[in-house]
């Protein structure tokens, strides 16, 4: 076990460990994200809030595995994604995380049940645990439905457009879960919700998050939420970029 | 293969404009295939109008003129060559056969033909083939006339009805024959030649109707009725062209040689086949270009493609987010797209192709009927066939232009979707 595991909240392993990461959107670019050290323990429900411009859509990118650090290490699951090629990172990303997106979160052109089913397409982890759960890839897709309140005939022959942004929510994190990623990232996908039904899709988030064992990470600017998590960080707080700059401002 | 079914679905989801591409790119190969096609079918149509004859013989002319007056019935002769010229060539030891060819004369818009039996026993087109009577027989009577198919058809007349022959190309009132009309005898059947287009008399019929003409208009009181000029010598002083076969196809260009050097007058001696090609690079000219323009229609068809799926990828932009964040590639963002200009090409150009056979089989009676262009509908020619394929793999190849820059957009994107 990595040393820095020993720092991870009720000495759970790590799932996600950063250290001295700092990156730029180009060589001579300023940094933009600095990051001195931030773990993640396996099962976490974490509460990042970060306003735009904090580094927000940067940090979610390198934990997705879509961008990679110029410096530092980032773990997750125990693997350097900074040692990794783009193609191993996409392939990492297919197997071992979930997105969801603030809104639009669906393809347009893909009925519900198949956007749900869309990461199976991509990986054999995931369609293998599908199928090892509830026997098929719809199977499992109708039984994460069901248990978010959207597995009814009427609504699954809708054309996903036509869903309310609320149902739409809820069907990507159906597609987030699909196959029991390790990894749940949230990006802001409260935000396009009444503020009455965010509390709601939260807690159907938790309760789905604990189900499949998944850790959940939760980005948002909006703190009404942040004490229904375990642990709450501020973005502003831990990049080093903007302390940087605040002080020489 | 599940981003292909991706693209498919893809597709489906925007089928409109969808369509209107497929339908832009089918017309074009349409368009191409079909001048092909008929590009084809008018060089065939046209190398087979005339075979088994091994040299034409006129007055000494050029060599493409002479092949239009003699064969395609297009212009005149600037000159005649005298019957003497005609049985010496006749008597030529190499010399199987000949059939005099005697022009000037027209029946509404047709051609006349002076000539005698051998014309229906020699003249081959196509394959060889010899021309066979329809209705009735050869003319044996100084008045019998008999006509080619579309003659025939398109002027209603059927065997037994009076025909006037013109003077001249012209029909008009104070040239024609009527003091000598002819009787239809018989009807050939349709050849696809210019032989359709020709009314076919006898030598000695030619002869009668211009005794007096002499001047080019009828002297009054000096043309004589139809029954006295029987009793007149009416062989020819002078006739337009000959057809000539050979024993041996060896001694073609001896015979060639012994009409050119003629000395009594001067001759021309042609052979059909060369001049034929000699003929079609000139109006190949022509046949290419309508090649090429048509070959960049379906070059703008394909830019149309373009032009559509590359205005498609902004809108799509969070569609390939998506895809990424649930771990596509940004190469399977490429194959998408690149799939779906495949697809788009491949049902354009088979549309395009059942189009041109739907189309062709609602045209090809009319095309024979009005223009006598036979069009066969048939398997593809693997001309066609590589024709197509080419179009497939340019569609193809053209859609990685899209394709490579949804690549380079959703490497840039990532999972955020900057617009």
């Amino acid at each position: 076990m990595s040393p820095a595991a020993k720092h991870t909240p009720g000495d759970r392993p790590a799932i996600i460990d950063i250290q001295a990461l700092s990156y730029r959107w180009n060589d001579n670019g300023p940094i933009v994200l600095g990051i001195d050290t931030l773990q993640v323990a396996a099962g976490e429900q974490l509460f990042i809030e970060g306003p735009s411009g904090s580094g927000k859509s940067t940090l979610l990118s390198l934990l997705a595995g879509v961008t990679s650090p110029q410096k530092g290490a980032i773990r997750v699951l125990e693997q350097r994604l900074d040692r990794l090629g783009s193609v191993e990172r996409d392939h990492f990303r297919a197997d071992h995380i979930g997105y969801v997106f603030q809104m639009f979160n669906l393809i347009p052109y893909l009925s519900m049940l198949e956007n749900v089913t869309l990461p199976c397409r991509f990986s054999r982890q995931r369609r293998d645990r599908a199928i090892g759960r509830s026997g098929s890839p719809a199977q499992e897709a109708l039984r994460l439905l069901g248990h978010l309140d959207m597995a009814h005939d009427e609504l699954l022959e809708r054309p996903v457009a036509n869903l309310s942004v609320g149902q739409q929510q809820r069907v990507a994190a159906a597609r987030a879960l699909m196959g029991s990623p390790e990894l749940l990232i949230a990006d802001e996908p409260t935000s396009a919700l009444d503020t009455d039904r965010r509390e709601a899709f939260v807690r159907l988030l938790f309760d789905e998050c604990r189900e499949s064992g998944s850790t959940l990470v939760f980005v948002s600017h909006d703190r009404s939420l942040q004490n229904l998590f375990h642990r709450t960080i501020r973005l502003a707080d831990i990049n080093t970029a903007l302390q940087a700059q605040r002080q020489a401002g | 293969m599940p981003i292909l079914s991706l693209a498919w679905k893809s597709l489906l989801n925007r089928r409109f404009t969808v369509m209107l591409t497929v339908f832009s790119i089918a017309l074009s190969v349409a368009l191409l295939l079909g001048v092909e096609r008929l590009r084809d079918q008018t060089r065939a149509s046209f190398a087979n109008t005339i075979s088994g004859t091994d040299l034409i013989v006129g007055a000494r002319g050029g060599a493409v003129q002479l092949l239009l007056y003699s064969v395609f019935r297009m212009g005149d002769a600037s000159n005649n060559l005298s019957w003497e010229s005609y049985q010496a060539i006749a008597r030529h030891p190499k010399v199987a056969w000949t059939v005099p060819m005697s022009l000037g004369d027209s029946h509404r818009g047709y051609r006349v033909l002076g000539t005698n039996g051998d014309y229906f026993e020699h003249y081959r087109y196509a394959r060889k083939q010899a021309l066979s009577f329809a209705q009735g027989t050869p003319f044996s009577d100084l008045y019998d006339a008999v006509l080619g198919a579309e003659v025939a058809s398109a002027l209603g007349y059927r065997l037994g009805d009076p025909i006037v022959l013109a003077h001249g190309a012209s029909d008009v009132a104070f040239a024609r024959h009527d003091d000598k009309p002819f009787r239809v005898v018989g009807i050939l059947a349709r050849t696809g030649t210019p032989v359709d287009r020709t009314v076919h008399v006898s030598l000695q019929g030619i002869e009668a109707i211009h005794v007096g003409w002499e001047s080019g208009a009828p002297a009054r009181g000096l043309s004589p009725s139809a029954e006295r000029a029987r009793t007149m010598d009416l062989t020819p002083e002078a006739i337009t062209a000959i057809l000539v076969g050979l024993k041996s196809r060896i001694a073609t260009f001896q015979v060639q040689r012994y009409v050119n050097d003629y000395r009594a007058e001067p001759l021309t001696a042609i052979l059909p086949g060369a001049t034929l090609s000699q003929l079609w690079s000139l109006i190949g000219i022509a046949e290419n270009a309508l090649l090429i323009v048509s070959t960049f229609v379906v070059v703008v068809g394909l830019f149309g493609m373009l032009t559509a799926v590359l205005t498609s990828l902004n809108e799509r932009r969070r569609e390939m987010a998506i895809l990424r964040s649930v771990g596509a590639r940004p190469g399977h963002v490429f194959a998408l797209v690149m799939g779906e200009s495949g697809v788009l090409t491949l049902f354009g150009v088979a549309l395009g192709f059942t189009l041109l056979h739907v189309l062709l089989f609602v045209a090809q009676p009319i095309l024979e009927n009005q223009f006598g262009i036979s069009i066969a509908i048939g398997a593809p020619s693997l001309y066609e066939i590589s024709l197509l394929g080419i179009i497939c793999a340019s569609g193809i190849l053209i859609g990685a232009i899209p394709a490579y820059r949804a690549y380079k957009l959703s490497l840039a994107d990532g999972l955020s979707v900057r617009v």
